[in-house]
């Protein structure tokens, strides 16, 4: 216990003196932050994809919205992107009750297939509207008029602003965990219909998972605006962005407080590799990589990477972990 | 009814002829055996670059792509039943989903990759200039789409409904235990639906790529065409794709004659939400 203790502190301490460790590398430190971001965003996918198993393809919508509403507040309003953030929290949780109603409602793949649809649906009407500024997308401040644009040169505090959402959400989702909504999901995660039987109003927490996962993965929409300055379609309500938050819950563990974490340690870095050493074509080659990837841990590891940690420390303290079994 | 309105039903309804045969494939193995291929849309577009491939390598018109697409894309399906759909339809539900949306992901960078983003097109007269009918223009290349489309959509429907091979494959769907105990191999029945949607795909991907661009992302529009088309027609139900193909060529064409082209894929993605809203397991499916 005391050397779990132990490990736990010098891990706290090297995120915490990251970028410090790394200060004469920009770009490690800029990897530093986009790991973060990256994790902010499966995380917030994880509430509702891992805990509550509803495996929303279309967390790109919430994505986006975050990230336009922050630009939109610059360059309609005049006022710091991240004043758009609760904006874009706000309304991404009211889309996610109009989407979560009629969506929710339906199993497995048939969710995952509407929440596709919403999203493509979604990006081809964002790239036809003159206000988000069609095709080509809306920029942010090109220079940055005063602390509160978030605009820095160097990547240090985008990392701190990063790591601090990124704890403020994972603090949660553990306090959820631990608690009666936490239990109830994943009842509903391992059988609805038993769940239902026992009284859980699966339908109204699934609901709840959706909301709370949309507003953060739209705070991470509204933080990837200000250290990136500029949103297009693709970027903002693209399918890869789903994709991406989608995969990285799932290598490192979806379901499991730091799967997300773990999943973007290692693909981040992997997707920067491929993209500075290939160029352009590395686009296409990190996506492949990143299929094969996926095909992989679905076939030999659906529990993620974590689950190995799990089967070596079977002492570990697990809560309530039910037989795996499926609703129909 | 004006004579546009009907050249644009028509063009509908031959477009609507293929939607039909390629998400025949699609609701062949969710029917079978309830797993969706994410990466449907992704076999189409082999079946499409197949066609391209087989132009520029060998200058073959649809006689040569139409076979060599359904027999490449055939074998695409079967093996990827052996190596990957078998092993995860019975894991949890991540899993299922991930599996096939990993393989679409590989086979759309990996075209991407091989191919280039830019959009290849093989010449209009490849299959024959068009002519005009009763006062309507047929474009050579969609008639014979169209055609081919219809026929094998219904051949194939024959074959599951009147052969002792398609009740083979229905008793599996039913009940693959008792079926394996009347001698029957499901896991054989299985990989032939994966070999028979991958034909019918391959097909309707040779035959779309005589008249529509070819890109190595074009596979996540028609993929959801797909999911529409089955969701509207009832899961398993290939006479049901047939009908609510048609139904859908014509409904897109009509928004993209009446509202504007950009928005055709929007009626139809709205169409989609309606109908898993209203009606979550299709018009005419089960519980």
């Amino acid at each position: 216990m005391t050397r779990y203790r132990l490990l736990q502190i010098v891990l706290v301490v090297l995120v915490l003196a990251y970028p410090l460790v790394v200060a004469g590398s920009p770009v490690w430190a800029r990897l530093g932050a986009l790991v973060l971001l990256a994790a902010i965003g499966a995380s917030a996918w994880n509430i509702v994809g891992g805990y509550a198993g509803q495996v929303s393809v279309g967390h790109s919508v919430f994505f986006g919205i975050g990230a336009y509403s922050a630009v939109v507040t610059y360059t309609h309003l005049g006022l710091p992107p991240i004043a758009g953030a609760p904006i874009g929290m706000a309304l991404s949780v009211l889309v996610a009750a109009v989407i979560g109603v009629p969506t929710l409602k339906l199993s497995g793949h048939y969710f995952s297939m509407a929440t596709i649809a919403v999203a493509e649906l979604v990006r081809v009407l964002s790239s036809t509207s003159e206000f988000l500024g069609g095709a080509q997308g809306l920029g942010g401040p090109p220079v940055p008029r005063g602390v509160l644009d978030l605009s820095f040169i160097s990547a240090t505090p985008y990392y701190y602003i990063f790591l601090a959402v990124l704890a403020g959400l994972l603090w949660l989702t553990h306090m959820i965990e631990r608690g009666r909504m936490g239990f109830y999901l994943r009842a509903i995660k391992d059988s609805e219909r038993a769940a239902r039987s026992l009284g859980v109003s699966a339908g109204r927490y699934k609901l709840y998972a959706y909301m709370l996962s949309a507003a953060f993965t739209a705070l991470a929409g509204s933080l990837y605006l200000t250290m990136f300055g500029f949103v297009d379609p693709e970027s903002g309500f693209g399918i890869l962005i789903s994709v991406k938050m989608v995969v990285m819950a799932a290598l490192g563990g979806a379901g499991q407080l730091f799967g997300p974490l773990v999943g973007a340690l290692i693909l981040v870095p992997l997707e920067e590799l491929s993209n500075s050493y290939l160029g352009g074509q590395g686009a296409g080659l990190t996506f492949v990589v990143y299929g094969a990837i996926i095909v992989i841990i679905a076939r030999f590891l659906p529990s993620g990477l974590l689950s190995l940690l799990d089967r070596r420390r079977p002492t570990a303290p697990r809560a309530s972990k039910t037989v795996d079994g499926h609703a129909d | 009814m004006s004579m546009t309105l009907v050249q644009v039903v028509v063009s509908g309804l031959l477009l609507g002829a293929v939607y039909a045969l390629f998400s025949s494939g699609l609701t062949l193995i969710w029917g079978m055996m309830n797993v969706v291929n994410f990466a449907h849309g992704d076999f189409v577009m082999l079946g499409m670059y197949t066609a391209v491939m087989i132009w520029t390598a060998l200058g073959g018109g649809p006689w040569a792509s139409v076979p060599a697409a359904a027999m490449l894309i055939a074998t695409l399906g079967i093996a990827s039943y052996f190596l990957l759909v078998r092993h995860i339809m019975r894991g949890p539900m991540l899993a299922q989903i991930l599996g096939t949306f990993g393989l679409a992901l590989f086979l759309r960078y990996g075209a991407l990759w091989t191919f280039g983003a830019n959009f290849k097109t093989l010449p209009d007269d490849l299959v024959g200039h068009s002519f005009i009918l009763a006062g309507i223009r047929f474009e050579g290349a969609r008639v014979l789409a169209g055609v081919v489309g219809l026929v094998v959509t219904l051949l194939l429907h024959l074959l599951l409904t009147r052969t002792a091979i398609g009740s083979r494959m229905l008793a599996v769907s039913e009940d693959a235990t008792a079926a394996q105990l009347m001698g029957i191999r499901p896991q054989r029945m299985q990989a032939l639906a994966w070999g028979m949607a991958g034909a019918a795909t391959g097909i309707a991907g040779a035959l779309i790529a005589t008249f529509f661009y070819t890109s190595p992302t074009v596979g996540e529009t028609l993929a959801i065409v797909a999911f529409v088309t089955v969701s509207f027609g009832g899961f398993g139900s290939v006479l049901g794709a047939l009908v609510a193909g048609l139904v859908i060529g014509v409904v897109e064409s009509l928004s993209a004659y009446l509202i504007g082209p950009v928005y055709k894929d929007v009626i139809v993605y709205i169409l989609f939400v309606l109908v898993l809203w209203f009606r979550p397991q299709g018009l005419m499916g089960k519980a």
